[in-house]
């Protein structure tokens, strides 16, 4: 029973049932249930974007391009052309793993980080079109977003909307540790470590790394389709580059090659400038500053540290 | 009956040709060494040998079947697996997982069984781990199976890379100098390993310093120099080639 708890994919899902679970006691109004909401889209983000750093070495600078053609594809989808908003997510969920597919497939049969480049260029065109195509997309000033509903069901009010993300982060958790413990994580792991004898074990490299740039974009635009449709409304700076960084940032410094560090990272480095509003204006400084800091003193991130600290004690 | 055929192969950097028209013939079942002196182009023919470079020129005929110009993993799936001079391990795994990732092509699971982790893909996964471990066994790394790779010592990671080149079930085993760095005893150890191997009906190719090891476990020894074939038969009439004696020792070593 304690073996079967103390595999990370059983028992770090029952620790994160149970903190998600726990944690409206500790919620004392809406402005913190929005902050844990606004934890778990982030995080899904995370999740999805540490497949790709953390798992496959390669490095995306524009997950809030993703992000963004998942959040405005669906709302345009869903506002203006009345489509349900759960085959708008779907349709747009799509759209993007095709543009995914376009960019990378091209780009990752070249060695080296060229995938930044391209992601970085992508990113910055979704954001440019979304604040000049006012037409489609309301411009600078944004668009309101129909509702989330299922099955005729409108999903409004921060309770309703923390267990759906909630639920929703788990699922995500759960198919990242499902991924990274399979025959496919594993040949991740691998062409990370050494590429040529990833290929020579019989590892199609290329291919790999296109599927996983898909799943991460994929993460990406389910999560920026819910928050559109949470927050009801949309603008361009939820797409911009900062918010690129800001996702790199929140991977790499609750640890690369960890799901439940993706999660850490993006609940720290979500909360910290909500809390500390004086933090505002600097926001950009922190979040450089804490990049470099991660990188010098615990270049494997906040959780595998953590962890390495646990195991270095029992030894004792 | 040959496994392997190479056909005048070529690989040219700019103007140095690094392996200048070689042909060669690889036995079921043997052990066929390259040796030559440094930068005689035996690692290059190596790679060649396994896609990681395209030939300039040239086949490669496995079982009949032309390999030039495909993609190492190609190589992999048609049945070429080779370990490295210079250790390739995966450091950000378990020893065994290493083995494991040997099996990716017999595993064969789909995006969405590992997404969900279907109970057919936990069974498949419960003996590949039980058949990694069986290999690990086999190349006498029984008292490692629990080890993760970075904290083994150099000797036992080169015998790691071999189970891992095996685990792909190749029909021909290529390895690049599994002796080097090796004390004594521990070459002793790889030597027996190899025969072992052949007693299992493996082909082997390795690409060797150690004239110790390579004359005790040849069938067949190919001998290069600048790139060129400059003899090729059985290990003791190879040694005593006084082509292969200038190659290594210089022109006046034959007149004495």
């Amino acid at each position: 029973m304690i073996s079967w708890l103390a595999s990370p994919r059983r028992g770090g899902l029952l620790a994160l049932l149970a903190v998600i679970a726990a944690l409206p006691l500790a919620l004392p109004n809406n402005y913190f249930y929005e902050v844990a909401i606004l934890v778990g889209l982030n995080a899904i983000v995370c999740v999805g974007l540490n497949l790709l750093i953390g798992y496959a070495g390669q490095i995306s600078l524009g997950h809030a391009g993703f992000f963004g053609l998942g959040a405005y594809g669906s709302a345009i989808l869903s506002t203006r052309f009345n489509w349900p908003p759960l085959v708008s997510i779907a349709a747009a969920t799509l759209g993007v793993a095709a543009i995914a597919y376009l960019i990378g497939r091209p780009i990752l049969r070249l060695k080296g980080h060229y995938l930044a480049m391209a992601t970085l260029g992508m990113g910055v065109i979704v954001s440019i079109v979304a604040a000049t195509e006012d037409r489609w997309t309301g411009g600078p000033d944004g668009m309101p977003v129909t509702p989330l509903s299922i099955l005729g069901a409108t999903i409004s009010g921060e309770g309703t909307w923390y267990w759906v993300v909630g639920a929703l982060l788990l699922a995500a958790v759960w198919l990242s540790l499902n991924l990274v413990e399979s025959p496919t994580g594993r040949a991740l792991r691998a062409l990370s470590a050494s590429e040529v004898a990833a290929e020579v074990s019989g590892i199609d490299s290329a291919r790999q790394k296109v599927l996983i740039f898909v799943i991460s974009a994929v993460f990406a635009a389910v999560a920026g389709s819910l928050t559109a449709h949470y927050s009801s409304f949309i603008t361009p700076s939820k797409l911009s580059f900062f918010h690129s960084i800001e996702f790199v940032t929140m991977v790499v410094f609750g640890g690369m090659a960890s799901t439940y560090g993706a999660v850490v990272g993006a609940a720290v480095l979500t909360t910290l400038p909500q809390l500390l509003t004086v933090f505002r204006d600097y926001e950009m400084v922190v979040f450089g500053a804490v990049m470099v800091g991660t990188m010098i003193f615990m270049p494997k991130g906040l959780v595998p540290s953590l962890g390495e600290l646990a195991a270095r004690r029992d030894l004792r | 009956m040959n496994l392997l055929r190479a056909e005048s192969l070529s690989k040219e950097f700019g103007g140095l040709r690094a392996v200048d028209s070689v042909s060669f013939e690889v036995s079921h079942g043997k052990v066929t060494s390259i040796i030559g002196p440094n930068g005689a182009g035996k690692t290059t023919l190596l790679n060649l040998l396994t896609g990681i470079y395209a030939p300039s020129g040239g086949r490669i005929l496995l079982d009949d079947v032309d390999l030039a110009g495909r993609a190492p993993h190609q190589f992999a799936e048609a049945g070429v697996a080779r370990t490295f001079q210079n250790l390739q391990v995966f450091f950000n795994m378990s020893a065994l997982e290493n083995v494991m990732v040997g099996r990716y092509r017999r595993e064969r699971c789909s995006l969405a069984t590992a997404l969900l982790r279907t109970p057919a893909l936990a069974r498949a996964e419960r003996a590949c781990r039980e058949e990694a471990a069986e290999l690990m066994r086999f190349v006498g790394l029984a008292d490692w199976l629990d080890a993760r790779s970075e904290a083994m010592p150099y000797g036992a990671l080169k015998r790691l890379e071999i189970a891992r080149a095996l685990a792909t079930e190749p029909r021909l085993l290529l390895l690049d100098e599994p002796a080097a760095g090796l004390n004594p005893a521990e070459m002793r150890g790889i030597a027996e390993l190899i025969g072992g191997l052949c007693a299992h009906g493996r082909t082997v190719m390795l690409v060797e310093h150690n004239m110790r090891l390579v004359m005790g476990i040849s069938d067949h020894v190919l001998v290069l120099d600048y790139g060129r074939k400059l003899a090729e038969g059985p290990a003791d009439a190879v040694r005593h080639d006084p082509r292969v004696i200038e190659a290594y020792l210089g022109a006046a070593a034959r007149v004495h």
